[in-house]
């Protein structure tokens, strides 16, 4: 089997996310990769040199550049003549372009698999995570999207790949990109991070959360994560949420500090390998999938736990 | 400008799901079901248009059982117009759901089609693409903004890094994120009046459109279950913890 992944890039350099759709695309055949984009020609190379990968394909054009979903989808159609699967990790920018491909296609997209069985047989997690199902398409051609923290990423190094370039489809024009409000990665990336620590509705407001939360995290190095509780009261942006409706962790330690554990959010990070609970109620879910857990008042233990580090 | 809203009845999502003991799902029967909650907020956007101005009409579509009825007639009592409930007890996949609102699309003619960027039972997240592909309309998924200006609309996204505005072409398509609106309840007289909203019902053969499953589900089981672990006493025992694990020096 043939299959073609989705390269994920921001700034020139291929996001870890991509590393983790290409080992699940590795046990499913051959794997190529399109590289899509405005000036991407340096991410092509940087691909090409992935462990594993055959040819690279690289679409550069201007109508590429902000990977909208209306331009992007008639390239992949179009290369998806000479492949048998698309394989996108579950980003936001490929979440939305794969369904517009598996549409175009006339196949049902498996969504964010968590394991590759055999050639058409995955599961992936339904009611957030709450059960795992087994399913085996019956299509011809498989769209599927790839939970990056369900596989291990692919070396960087070690590769290489043919690279070739692809003409471009063109700009649909019936879509623009405006503009973007990008938060400045001051922190690791949540999705990558080895250490998270997250704030819940607890922390009262987001004075007191960045007074609490920021400096226990920049003390570790870690991430900056919150429950949807704290992002619905506004305390920190959506981009922070971690959950069913937000982004799925899974790092070495997961800190959650006044989060109750609402289902929801137990779906974004209960596969993280330790998970340590701050919480005054001692009955609070969350200690139900603590491996560590330290009952008590957080605007006392969380600055004393940051000086004693 | 008319916007169609195709909304889902699903589990509640306050209710934990069990999965049945024989795997071949989870079990949903005296199992409070609601609206999916992301297609309340989509029929609350478009509501919201139409108390602006720009919206003449809001049609609320739903796939499903019959008991979809009830889901619709919530639809109407926020303030939708008028429903559609295309009835089968299949279950119909993204790509099945996508064909049929695309036939509606073709009768109805709306300006804008707003839908729940995911349901919360199969959390697939693929029907407003899908239906965007079929009908050769942009999309803008995952909105927490929508401004209709002429004809275009201008949709401000929630991606991984933060948000990201793009301007389409109206017809469109947009999906729904969880900051775009809070759902208003409905008030008893407008339950009421909802009650006589016109409500057709059709069949997916009344549209020609074939809605076979495409994906097998072998089984359905429950996650491996992470056992609770120790309650450290004070923070000194924590940092002690913290120190073993190799996080802290």
């Amino acid at each position: 089997m043939k299959t073609l992944v989705w390269v994920e890039h921001e700034g020139g350099t291929v996001k870890d996310a991509t590393l983790s759709a290409v080992t699940a695309a590795a046990k499913l055949g051959e794997v190529h990769l399109l590289v899509a984009g405005a000036g991407v020609g340096g991410v092509g190379e940087a691909a090409a040199k992935i462990a594993g990968v055959g040819k690279v394909h690289v679409a550069d054009d201007a109508a590429f550049g902000h990977a909208l979903a209306e331009n992007v989808a008639p390239l992949v159609v179009e290369l998806m003549g000479s492949h048998d699967a698309f394989v996108a990790p579950a980003t936001s920018t490929a979440k939305n372009i794969a369904p517009r491909v598996a549409a175009l296609l006339d196949v049902m997209q498996i969504s964010d698999i968590l394991s590759v069985e055999s050639e058409d047989t995955f599961t992936r997690p339904i009611y957030a995570g709450n059960a795992i199902a087994t399913v085996k398409s019956k299509d011809a051609k498989k769209v599927i999207t790839v939970r990056g923290t369900a596989f291990e990423k692919a070396a960087r190094e070690g590769g290489s790949g043919a690279v070739e370039a692809v003409a471009s489809t063109g700009d649909k024009g019936i879509s623009s990109f405006v503009g973007a409000e990008i938060a400045k990665q001051e922190r690791p990336e949540l999705t990558s991070a080895k250490i998270i620590v997250s704030g819940g509705r607890a922390l009262k407001d987001g004075e007191t959360f960045e007074e609490v939360i920021y400096p226990l995290a920049d003390k570790l190095g870690a991430a900056v994560g919150a429950s949807r509780a704290a992002v619905d009261a506004g305390y920190v942006p959506n981009d922070y949420q971690v959950g069913q409706t937000g982004k799925i962790v899974a790092p070495e330690v997961y800190i959650a500090v006044g989060i109750s554990g609402a289902i929801q959010h137990l779906a974004g990070m209960k596969d993280s390998k330790t998970i340590i609970a701050i919480n005054k109620d001692e009955d609070a879910p969350i200690f139900q999938v603590a491996d560590i857990g330290l009952v008590g008042d957080l605007f006392k233990v969380v600055p004393e736990l940051t000086s004693k580090l | 400008m008319k916007i169609l809203v195709p909304v889902k009845r699903v589990i509640d999502y306050n209710v934990k799901p069990r999965v049945k003991a024989d795997g071949t799902g989870v079990d949903l029967a005296n199992v409070k079901m609601s609206m999916n909650p992301f297609d309340e907020i989509a029929v609350e956007e478009a509501i919201r248009c139409k108390e602006k101005g720009v919206a003449t009409e809001v049609v609320a579509v739903s796939i499903g059982v019959a008991k979809a009825q009830e889901t619709l007639r919530t639809a109407l009592a926020m303030g939708a117009d008028r429903a559609i409930l295309i009835q089968t007890d299949d279950e119909v996949e993204p790509l099945g759901v996508a064909k049929l609102l695309a036939k509606v699309q073709e009768e109805e003619g709306a300006g804008l089609i707003i839908l729940g960027k995911q349901a919360i039972d199969d959390d697939s997240n693929q029907t407003g693409q899908m239906l965007a592909a079929l009908l050769n309309l942009p999309q803008g998924t995952f909105a927490s903004k929508v401004e209709v200006e002429g004809d275009k609309v201008s949709v401000t996204r929630e991606v991984d890094g933060g948000l990201e505005t793009v301007k389409l072409n109206v017809p469109a398509i947009v999906t729904t994120d969880l900051r775009l609106n809070e759902p208003r309840y409905a008030s008893l007289p407008n339950i009421m009046k909802a009650k006589s909203k016109p409500l057709a019902t059709k069949t997916p053969a009344d549209y020609g459109v074939d809605v076979g499953a495409r994906l097998e589900t072998l089984k359905v089981v429950e996650p491996a279950k992470r056992s609770a672990g120790v309650k450290v006493a004070d923070v000194d025992e924590l940092v002690a913890k913290l120190k073993a694990l190799g996080v802290a020096a």
